[in-house]
């Protein structure tokens, strides 16, 4: 892990607001007037009015004059030699106007492979075999959905099943070897390692007590409402590709294009339109995407693609899948001194996961979590299996959510180990306060954190020693109840141009606000929201800064040719990105404000104050110009040599990751007759500094936890020998309704980012992060005094059932 | 593979068109009638994103042939707010932060409508329960179950005072 | 996921029904609340050439005690049974049954006939149907006949019905006095089919059973009936001890398949553990509770 310089000085004129040295609080800062509507308002979202009637413009209502529909032959084999696909039944059919393979992307230019985000390289159609099952063999091209559907049962594809290699650990053993197309003939891809191997070996060599644990984090699959798609038309009289795509991250898709197809970049224009959500899966370019494109091309016309469910579970990236073995050391006293980590990553049949192009475990390495102690040590090894590739995010930060499961198990296990509640356990080993800024045996700087407030205010919320004494009187009449505690870090807003890319794209992202002449302003990003509500929170952003009420600011996203060039919306960079571009772009148009204002009202400069919407004269509020005065007179009546207009942009370059906390406590109960768990109770205290929007917030801790429950109790794509996908549809795979999910209590503490424009720091993946463990430590502490350790996530009725039975427990 | 001429109302419009058999009532409604409001989520009759109201019940529109429309009366999520005022659904799923990326929300509230109608007065439980045939990625539920209550309380209230 | 082309028709009566039977034997299917067959027709698993749409035989809807039984026509939607005050008051099992199959909007279009003819063990009507001795009428171009339910069904998605024929009605006997009967079904999540569900139905006389049948959801290739289980509880007086035999009887009899929701002998276990509640529900409700 790269060192992390201080780089506060940059934007420093600007960075104003919050200092180093930051308290906690539990009151939502509130500094404009409803009619303005700034941060901390509960504003209702401005874009739920076409939401609510049915007037959302998605991907698959993108209609076209002549629009052409693709469908796609998928393999039915984890691995196989593909010997003949012949098409020629499919291109007789009526409405069928081109058949796209491997060989004809390749004679258009070697686009039958692509690189991926890790710089690995990926297939779009093979040539010669197929490496996962539903893996894209061809595409149909016909004038409508049904008859491409027909179509694709009229290709057929001569194959040669060969050995597929499922299991990570077997794929070690280079018996299968997946990527042939490889110089190295192995499935071994890459080795990482962070923290200091010594230290952690010393310190583990004379610890009091070490617990170690084997833990296996599932994968799993996004699975937004709306699967992944794509409308291409290009337009040859033009040489103008304008691509509606399902796409989190528009411009770094356009680069991608460019790059990968030769057309000119100012030739492709990509909107992503409303997405229905997003969760990481939208982050990846598929090959679906390319052929589709191709296929507009080719013919000349509109294409459509639109995934269906079963596609998009069977061949789209998926999340997690480490097998993780885990030490953890502590002294005499109980205080944790030492975490050594190894873990292997099942890549699947490519690396192509998301993450920043340095991180191949993402920020893996964060897991020391919220605990003080000497020394660390994390290897991780990437490999190949003959499964579909990824690693997306799943709502989490890059690997962070495996991080933190890992250390949360291991702290509970250790504090049972130890015979140490859970609780005063982990009071006793958090970061303290005045540590921050606190430097992790890892190398990350953590900003501001107050880990025993957001414990403590849980505690008292669910009243945890009262669940204690329960627990204990349930336990003498043989019931089985669970608590179980996760007080998780995150980090989130990648980030600082320093460390972190994307195929050399440093990881910014920008704003760009214009004040029209009438007061009314149009703000743009380079990120793009999937429900995180962004055209309501930058809106009241700019409210905050600069006094315009956020009903006055159109906020815009997603169109490549209109919006300033950014990373994109995932790992929760949004607010810690592009909201610091929104504010500091703001700070920017009321430096230039203000020379108008001192213009307008013939003062100095440093005779002004702000106040809410307006510059006053200190000491003379009655001598003010409102924003909007302001605004005008920039078009009507600005200071001669000074350009007309009132707009900025900036592209925020973070000086650090901002890391969101809380603690969260679960409670449990246990029907001994079929090991279902039942939720009683969860409470969720998050903290991620300043809060823009409280009823946002809440929707997003909400639904993180939903998407925390999900793989910590139902979900999982699970795979036989031959490397079939048996979960391949939401009949298996298994989305929480409203009934499974709980309903969750909130809490909230406050600790402002020091670095971050606002204070703010990210929170839509905190819940889904930190969830899981608490769920997990809840259930094995429910059966540790029958001996049980640990239970691997998801935790199903059969799991707990066959540790019930083995340890002699029945109805 | 036969065609078929079928005549039915929608959001109280009578519309006539000729139909493939296998025609998904869902592909119907989005691509002959380019009411997109209503959504497709999956394969297996699992989402609910494509709940429309067919004569007053709430069904799985992607689990229906159009042909079978024949006659029926089918409300979508572009009835709502017909009369230029929102729905106390609409309002609550506003009000509430009832929807995140709005994709599942249309089928949400039409599965909602048609709940209500035999639940006006509804427990938490029952909200729940009512509305597990539709899947939301996003909200984790709590704030929707808070929408309908909200509407249900809303409906509740005009019913009392037009009587 | 677009089904493959076929023809369709749409009968207004059931006579007409039935000869477009005749004439397409062998290529037409007959499409009810089409909950299964559509999602079927969906992945191509399912390609009838001919759909009979019997949704227009309104004749085939209702829910009433006639006599000495309760009739349910074939084409009665799911939600209805759910809403029945006769259901909800007088067989508290079929209750039981109806809301928990799928969700409630596969509920407002399935249908009870499609259900039971289906055949499928994974569905929730036959153990139900199994546990109530019921009847099942089938209409055929040579009238009507009676299926014992125990004859019904002969195999995996296979019953005893003639191509020809259409179900037409369900007759499930009224309970008699003492009567007692419970659904209990264990999910991976709402809405999904079981990993293991029970369907009891007794009488009890004083403290002894008198009459009991158990059937099965999910834990074989045909939908059974757990005559092992029943014969440990008839003549019994109830007791822990008698229940528990009949829950062991019961696992040991049925012959699940692994799969993603459980092994062998998770599923036998959740086996002895539904026929159990519900053997407990049913004596409850027998004895006038809940």
């Amino acid at each position: 892990m790269p060192q992390l310089e201080d780089r506060k000085e940059h934007h420093s004129e600007l960075a104003e607001g919050v200092s180093a040295r930051v308290s906690t609080t539990d009151q939502v800062q509130i500094k404009t007037p409803a009619k303005i509507c700034g941060m901390g308002h509960r504003k209702k979202r401005k874009e739920d009015p076409r939401f609510i009637q049915g007037k959302g413009n998605y991907v698959d209502d993108v209609k076209l004059p002549g629009m052409l529909y693709m469908d796609i032959v998928r393999s039915p084999y984890a691995h196989a030699k593909i010997k003949s696909i012949d098409a020629s039944a499919a291109l007789e059919m009526e409405g069928v106007v081109a058949v796209i393979t491997g060989e004809d992307l390749k004679a258009a230019g070697n686009l039958h492979w692509m690189p991926t985000l890790m710089s690995d390289t990926q297939m779009v159609l093979p040539i010669d075999k197929v490496v996962y099952y539903a893996q894209e063999v061809c595409a149909v091209i016909a004038t409508s959905r049904y008859v491409a559907a027909d179509a694709i049962e009229q290709v057929f594809v001569d194959y040669e099943p060969l050995d597929a290699v499922v299991d990570p650990f077997e794929a070690l053993k280079d018996e299968v070897i997946v990527r042939d197309d490889k110089e190295k003939k192995t499935n071994h891809i890459w080795h990482w390692e962070a923290g200091d191997k010594a230290a952690t070996d010393a310190v583990l060599k004379d610890a009091a007590t070490v617990v170690k644990e084997k833990l296996y984090i599932p994968r799993i699959h996004v699975s937004s409402i709306e699967t992944c798609g794509m409308v291409a038309n290009y337009n040859k009289a033009r040489e103008h590709m304008q691509i509606y795509m399902t796409s989190q991250a528009p411009h770094a898709h356009r680069t991608v294009f460019a790059l990968v197809s030769g057309l000119p970049e100012h030739k492709i224009q990509i909107i992503s339109p409303d997405i229905g959500g997003g969760f990481g899966g939208k982050v990846p370019v598929y090959p679906g995407y390319v052929i589709c494109a191709v296929a507009s091309l080719v013919t000349g016309k509109p294409v459509k693609w639109i995934e269906d469910r079963s596609e998009n579970l069977q061949a789209d990236s998926f999340a997690r899948d480490y097998h993780i073995e885990a030490e953890m050391a502590a002294n005499e006293d109980g205080k944790i001194t030492g975490l050594r980590v190894k873990t292997l990553s099942d890549c699947g049949a490519a690396d192509a996961a998301a993450n920043p192009s340095k991180f191949p475990a993402g920020l893996y390495s964060i897991c020391t979590g919220s605990y003080d102690m000497k020394a660390a040590h994390i290897e991780v090894d990437g490999v190949y299996t003959t499964k579909p590739p990824g690693g997306v995010a799943y709502r989490c930060s890059f690997r962070v959510t495996e991080a933190v499961h890992m250390i949360e198990r291991m702290t509970d296990i250790m504090a049972h180990q130890l015979g140490e509640d859970p609780a005063d356990f982990r009071l006793k080993n958090f970061i303290r306060p005045d540590q921050f800024p606190y430097k992790s045996p890892t190398g990350w700087e953590y900003d501001s954190g107050n880990y025993e407030g957001a414990l403590k205010k849980a505690m008292e919320m669910i009243d945890y020693r009262a669940l204690r004494q329960e627990q204990k009187e349930m336990r003498a009449k043989g019931e089985l109840m669970g608590i179980g505690i996760s007080s998780f870090t995150e980090v989130v807003g990648a980030g600082p141009s320093k460390d972190y890319d994307i195929l050399g794209i440093k990881m910014f992202d920008s704003a760009e606000i214009r004040i029209h002449p009438t007061g009314k302003a149009m703000a743009r990003f380079g990120t793009k929201s999937q429900g995180q509500g962004h055209e309501t929170t930058y809106a009241q952003i700019i409210a905050e800064e600069l006094g315009l009420p956020s009903d006055d600011i159109e906020v815009e996203e997603g169109d490549t040719d209109t919006a300033p060039y950014g990373l994109g919306t995932y790992a929760s960079r949004s607010t810690p990105t592009a909201g610091a571009a929104a504010a500091m772009a703001a700070r920017k148009i009321k430096a230039k404000a203000k020379k108008i204002a001192a213009h307008l009202l013939e003062v100095g400069e440093e005779d002004l104050e702000w106040n809410v919407d307006r510059f006053q004269v200190k000491g003379s509020p009655d001598q003010a110009k409102t924003i909007q005065e302001i605004a005008f007179a920039a078009y009507t009546n600005h200071p001669q040599g000074m350009e007309a207009g009132l707009e900025a942009v900036d592209y925020y370059d973070p000086p650090n990751l901002t890391f969101p906390f809380g603690s969260y406590i679960c409670v449990v109960d246990i029907d001994k007759g079929t090991g279902e768990v039942k939720i009683r109770r969860f409470v969720a205290v998050d903290d991620c500094g300043h809060i823009i929007n409280p009823m946002i917030v809440e929707g997003q801790i909400h639904g993180g936890l939903t998407m925390g429950l999900a793989p910590a109790m139902y979900e999982e794509i699970v795979y036989d020998e031959n490397g079939q996908n048996l979960s391949g549809t939401f009949a298996d795979y298994l989305l929480p309704t409203a009934v499974e999910s709980p309903k969750w209590e909130l809490g909230k503490t406050i600790t402002p980012s020091p670095h971050h424009p606002i204070g703010a720091k990210g929170v839509g993946e905190s819940p889904t992060v930190g969830a899981p463990p608490a769920i997990a430590n809840a259930v094995v502490d429910a059966l540790w005094h029958l001996g049980v350790r640990h239970i691997d996530i998801p935790i199903t009725p059969q799991k707990v059932w066959k540790l019930l039975r083995d340890n002699g427990v029945t109805d | 593979m036969s065609n078929h001429e079928i005549t039915l109302t929608i959001n109280g419009e009578t519309v006539t068109r000729t139909v493939e058999a296998r025609t998904l009532l869902v592909h119907f409604i989005r691509e002959d009638l380019s009411l997109t409001g209503t959504h497709i989520g999956c394969d297996t009759t699992s989402c609910g994103a494509c709940t429309v109201l067919v004569d007053g019940k709430p069904v799985k529109s992607c689990t229906m042939f159009a042909v079978q429309a024949e006659g029926a009366d089918i409300e979508t999520i572009e009835s709502l707010a017909a009369g230029g005022s929102l729905h106390p659904l609409q309002e609550g799923f506003w009000e509430k932060h009832g929807l995140q990326c709005g994709y599942c929300t249309p089928g949400m509230i039409m599965s909602a409508k048609g709940f209500l109608a035999e639940h006006p007065n509804p427990t938490e439980d029952e909200i729940r329960h009512g509305i597990s045939g539709n899947l939301c990625r996003c909200t984790g539920y709590n704030k929707i179950v808070e929408a309908i209550q909200y509407a249900a309380e809303k409906l509740q209230s005009a019913e009392a005072g037009g009587e | 996921m677009i089904p493959g082309a076929f023809d369709y028709h749409s009968p207004r009566t059931l006579d007409e029904a039935l000869s477009l039977l005749q004439k397409h034997a062998g290529e037409a299917k007959i499409l009810a609340g089409g909950q299964s067959l559509i999602p079927a027709m969906r992945f191509r698993l399912a390609m009838p050439p001919i759909l009979v749409d019997i949704n227009r035989l309104d004749d085939l809807r209702y829910v009433e005690e006639r006599g000495d039984h309760l009739a349910i026509g074939a084409m009665t939607r799911e939600h209805a049974l759910e809403d029945s005050q006769v259901v909800r008051s007088s067989y508290p099992l079929l209750h039981d049954t109806a809301r928990v199959i799928a969700d409630p909007l596969v509920r407002n279009q399935a249908t009870v006939g499609g259900n039971i003819a289906h055949a499928d063990p994974a569905n929730d009507h036959p153990a139900t149907m199994l546990a109530y001795h019921a009847t099942v009428i089938a209409k055929g171009p040579s009238g009507e006949r009676k299926i014992p339910i125990d004859d019904f069904f002969t195999g995996l998605f296979e019953n005893a019905m003639k191509e020809d024929e259409i179900l037409t009605e369900i007759r499930i006997p009224k309970p008699g006095a003492n009567s007692g009967g419970a659904y209990t079904k264990l999910e991976r999540k709402v809405g999904d089919y079981a990993i293991s569900a029970a369907a009891v139905q007794l009488r009890l006389d004083g403290g002894t059973i008198a009459e009991a049948r158990i059937g099965l959801t999910n834990v074989s290739a045909v939908p059974m009936r757990a005559r092992a289980a029943e014969a440990e509880l008839l003549g019994k007086s109830v007791s822990d001890a008698v229940i528990e035999a009949a829950g062991k009887a019961a696992a040991g009899e049925c012959d699940p398949s692994p799969d993603l929701r459980g092994t062998i002998e998770y599923k036998r276990d959740m086996t002895r553990v539904m026929v159990k509640r519900s053997i407990h529900k049913a004596i409850a409700r027998a004895k006038g509770g809940n």
